[in-house]
């Protein structure tokens, strides 16, 4: 189904939480909403399964208005699945039981039969008779998971789901339960605070910063051609820069001039902020221009160095592993950069 | 568009922010009925004349005035000594013994005061085997103190009420104690001086709550001073009402003695805005191993006071109720043992239930409606109700007849309804029990409700489950265990209960509590065994459940 927010605003005694968002899911689409905690992105979640009422705004699935000034569908009428960061299991009913909890309009045999199919889906047909107790968490996830999809939901939210879970499990866990949704076709919308879990995990990513939508965008798209000055910090790392916009309308940096396509308006002979990403700064060991390291950190297949510029100034380079350089050596360095990521000061 | 919004509207519900709240005046009607014997008994106090007005004010009022304040005052002193003596030992220290006396020493929570009091009257009365033995020795002329006294009611009181004392302190002394203490020291206070200059200072919130328990209880004792003829308000209140016959004066005792109730509730709602924060966690294995005579004091400390507040008292109603064992299969014993069960199930099922329905309004209210108001409103009633758990038994059991005498004549004369039904009946006792130990039934329920993450009803809400069938899958078995403790608590406290069913009770519905009494005003102390022991066995549940959650929650 297609999901629109529109206008969401929301206060929690007077502290204004959620200002103006807007946003729209394509039917079958995977989105997550990104942000530091307190941002107010959980709260999204929860007007969109209805268990808050805010303020202001509507949200509409498939042009069908389920939440308005006038008109609050519950939660048990909107046909969303639910998924928490606990999982919430219930933890007196069997794995079973609990996939069922949301079937009671179905006969018994069809309950029993959905039961199956969606636990051998989630790959847990051999443990329908355990408690939650008795399961790891990526098992207790898969159970949330399976509970959720069995009532067949236009749409999935779920809320830091996988921030129980240890590194390797959650990447797998993620790849795996993104293609159950992609076979099912369920919208999905997820919050979460990981940038690198939104990346795997979703088709579109916004961003949310106290309780304002700074861009909703594809993951390429937040990393090389951010919106604005918080978007580009809080996505990625890199450096800021000094520039200037030329009377050619060219941005130059202490480095030279820079050719990429420019994102952001600018007028000519502005002062600008210029964003430098660590794969913008290419090690050239045949480049005139050099840069002295001043911290390196080993990441396996590269290595992310902080090097300083003649002026003092630092960016970020990273550079394949076996360019293995000491700190205090000056290496030779060269620009590449495609976009153009410059900010008025 | 607009087309389609009012199509959507027909099939939703609206939220309707109606200023009437059902819930809230239900909870309101409850905590009226609640509150209802203490509003009546300040109201006759005030406005009905009295007939024994100069004899009350002459004779009765003084004396018991005076003895209710040295009980309070002794009882509370003696048993706070006793508790934060034992619980200090237990947690700082390691003796000998010091496991075993850990949980043993709050076993005595299981033997009622009046059960305490007669078989001291029994082991160190004239008659008993102590001054029996002491004549032999001594000849004729050994003295004794006169046990039958005020002396004995404070000591039978303070044995079995210290266990308060000492349960609450031992969890404040596990928790931060031993890292007061470390602290202290390192800032150079020796280990005697940061005891009183740190570690005693910092419980003094537990030990404030501790005193104010025992106070509340001796406030509310009436079988120990009844045994020890110790002239107190609750006793004066039932002679007054049942031997001379006046309702009035009675009712002005009541009022007097809720008085001393409300003052020492007063001291205790803000004495619970000062507790400290935790300085983290002691280490268990970190208490000070004494000397070797230092230990021997503790372990004989412990000892002794365990001897006397549960060895003794349980050896002695052990050989007399073998002596009398034929009457525990007597057809009248086994009447007794069933009226007791049956009133304490059916009490402790009812407010259970009433806990359950309360907790279910209040929480809804409280996610329904945003507005703070409402949600403050129905909290305040919650915990208005719980106040009935300060009332004492003799208060309620002359509060609730007057208003049901009322309401049964109205019934006489508007339906022609059978009096009996309403002010002697069982719906009186129920009632009464319902009111007094509502706050039993309350308190786990409602803390294991707050520990409830929302995120299980929110699921069972995405899922289409709601509404009552959302208590019955989700919440209900989810609040089990808080339930389950809840019917205990009751079921032992009901079973205790000795006033209000003495006052209350219909005619034929003597409890084992109420034998106890009949037996004991008879001096009979060793038939009184019989019925005491079956108390004490069932009094234990309750004693090793406390114990558990302590041990829980120092774990976590």
């Amino acid at each position: 189904m297609q999901l629109t927010v529109s206008q969401l605003s929301h206060s929690y005694a007077n502290v204004q939480v959620l200002k103006d968002i807007s946003f729209t899911i394509a039917d079958g689409e995977i989105a997550c909403l990104l942000g530091p905690s307190g941002s107010g992105k959980t709260t999204i979640l929860r007007c969109v399964a209805g268990f808050e009422r805010p303020s202001q705004g509507v949200i509409s699935s498939d042009n069908e208005i389920i939440t308005s000034q006038t008109i609050h569908v519950p939660p048990a009428k909107r046909n969303v699945g639910m998924i928490f960061q606990d999982y919430a299991l219930l933890p007196h009913l069997s794995v079973e039981k609990n996939v069922a909890f949301g079937l009671h309009q179905l006969s018994r045999t069809e309950k029993t039969k959905k039961v199956q199919e969606v636990l051998e889906v989630v790959g847990l047909e051999k443990l329908s008779k355990q408690y939650p107790h008795q399961l790891s968490g990526g098992q207790q996830q898969r159970v949330a998971l399976a509970r959720a999809i069995a009532p067949n939901p236009r749409l999935i939210l779920m809320d830091e789901p996988f921030s129980n879970l240890d590194v390797s499990l959650r990447n797998r866990l993620g790849q795996e339960i993104k293609q159950i949704l992609k076979h099912y076709d369920i919208t999905a919308l997820m919050v979460t605070h990981d940038q690198h879990e939104a990346f795997a995990f979703a088709d579109s990513i916004g961003v949310i910063k106290d309780g304002e939508l700074q861009q909703w965008d594809t993951a390429y798209n937040l990393y090389h051609k951010p919106d604005n000055r918080f978007v580009a910090n809080f996505i990625g790392q890199g450096a800021f820069l000094d520039g200037k916009v030329g009377s050619d309308g060219k941005v130059q940096i202490e480095l030279g001039g820079l050719d990429g396509q420019i994102l952001q308006s600018l007028e000519p002979l502005q002062n600008v902020d210029v964003l430098l990403r660590p794969d913008d700064v290419i090690h050239d060991d045949d480049s005139p221009v050099t840069a002295k390291v001043i911290h390196k950190a080993f990441r396996g297949a590269d290595i992310l160095y902080t090097l300083a510029l003649d002026s003092g100034t630092r960016v970020l380079s990273l550079v394949p592993s076996h360019h293995n350089h000491a700190i205090g050596e000056a290496i030779g360095i060269r620009l590449e950069v495609d976009h153009v990521v410059a900010f008025t000061k | 568009m607009q087309a389609q919004m009012t199509l959507s509207s027909k099939k939703t519900s609206r939220i309707s922010r109606s200023f009437f709240n059902w819930r809230l005046v239900v909870l309101g009607l409850l905590c009226l009925v609640m509150l209802l014997p203490v509003f009546t008994v300040f109201q006759q106090a005030l406005l009905a004349p009295s007939d024994l007005n100069a004899h009350l004010n002459e004779y009765v009022l003084p004396r018991v005035l005076f003895n209710t304040i040295v009980l309070v005052v002794s009882v509370t002193l003696l048993s706070t000594i006793l508790g934060l003596a034992a619980a200090w030992c237990v947690s700082m220290y390691e003796f000998p013994g010091r496991r075993f006396f850990s949980w043993a020493l709050l076993l005595p929570l299981a033997i009622p005061g009046y059960v305490m009091a007669f078989v001291m009257l029994g082991v160190f009365d004239f008659a008993g085997p102590v001054q029996n033995f002491l004549r032999n020795v001594f000849g004729s002329s050994a003295w004794f103190p006169n046990i039958r006294s005020g002396l004995g009611a404070v000591l039978a009181l303070s044995l079995c009420l210290y266990p308060y004392v000492y349960l609450i302190t031992r969890g404040a002394f596990a928790q931060q104690g031993k890292r007061a203490l470390e602290v202290a020291q390192s800032l150079g206070h020796s280990p005697r001086r940061a005891i009183f200059s740190l570690a005693l200072p910092l419980a003094r919130p537990w030990i404030m709550a501790g005193m104010l328990l025992v106070m509340m209880e001796t406030l509310a004792d009436f079988g120990t001073v009844a045994i020890f003829n110790f002239d107190t308000f609750t006793t004066a209140i039932y002679h007054t009402w049942f031997g001379m016959g006046s309702l009035p004066s009675a009712l002005r005792l009541a009022a007097w003695l809720m008085l001393f109730v409300i003052v020492v509730l007063l001291i205790e709602s803000r004495g619970r805005q000062q507790r400290y924060t935790s300085m983290g966690d002691a280490l268990s294995n970190s208490r000070e191993s004494l000397s070797k005579p230092k230990s021997f004091l503790c372990t004989g400390f412990c000892g002794i006071l365990f001897g006397f507040a549960f060895l003794i008292p349980i050896v002695q109603l052990l050989i007399w109720f073998i002596e009398h064992i034929e009457l525990a299969f007597s057809s009248r014993y086994l009447e007794f043992f069933s009226n007791t069960l049956l009133l304490a199930s059916l009490g402790s099922v009812l407010i259970a239930l009433l806990a359950v329905v309360v907790i279910a309004l209040q929480h809804a209210s409280r996610t329904r409606n945003k507005e703070k108001q409402i949600s403050f409103l129905s909290k305040l009633l919650s915990r208005l109700m719980t106040m009935g758990y300060a009332v004492p038994g003799t208060v309620l059991a002359i509060g609730l007849f007057v208003p049901l005498v009322w309401l049964s004549k109205f019934l006489v004369t508007m339906f022609g309804v059978s009096q009996l039904l309403l002010a002697g009946g069982l719906f009186a006792l129920l009632l009464g029990y319902n009111i007094r130990f509502f706050a039993v039934a309350f308190r786990p329920v409602d803390s294991q409700m707050q520990r409830l993450s929302s995120h299980f009803e929110e699921v069972s809400e995405s899922l289409g489950v709601v509404g009552i069938k959302k208590w019955q899958q989700v919440i209900l078995p989810l609040l089990r265990p808080g339930i389950l403790t809840a019917l205990a608590l009751v079921f032992v406290d009901i079973m205790k209960e000795m006033p209000l069913t003495l006052m209350t009770r219909p005619f034929g519905w003597d409890t084992l509590a109420v034998q106890i009494f009949e037996l004991t005003s008879e001096g009979e102390w060793s038939m009184a065994a019989v019925p005491a022991i079956a108390i004490v066995l069932v009094g234990l549940l309750p004693v090793y459940l406390l114990n558990n959650q302590r041990e829980k929650t120092l774990k976590s």
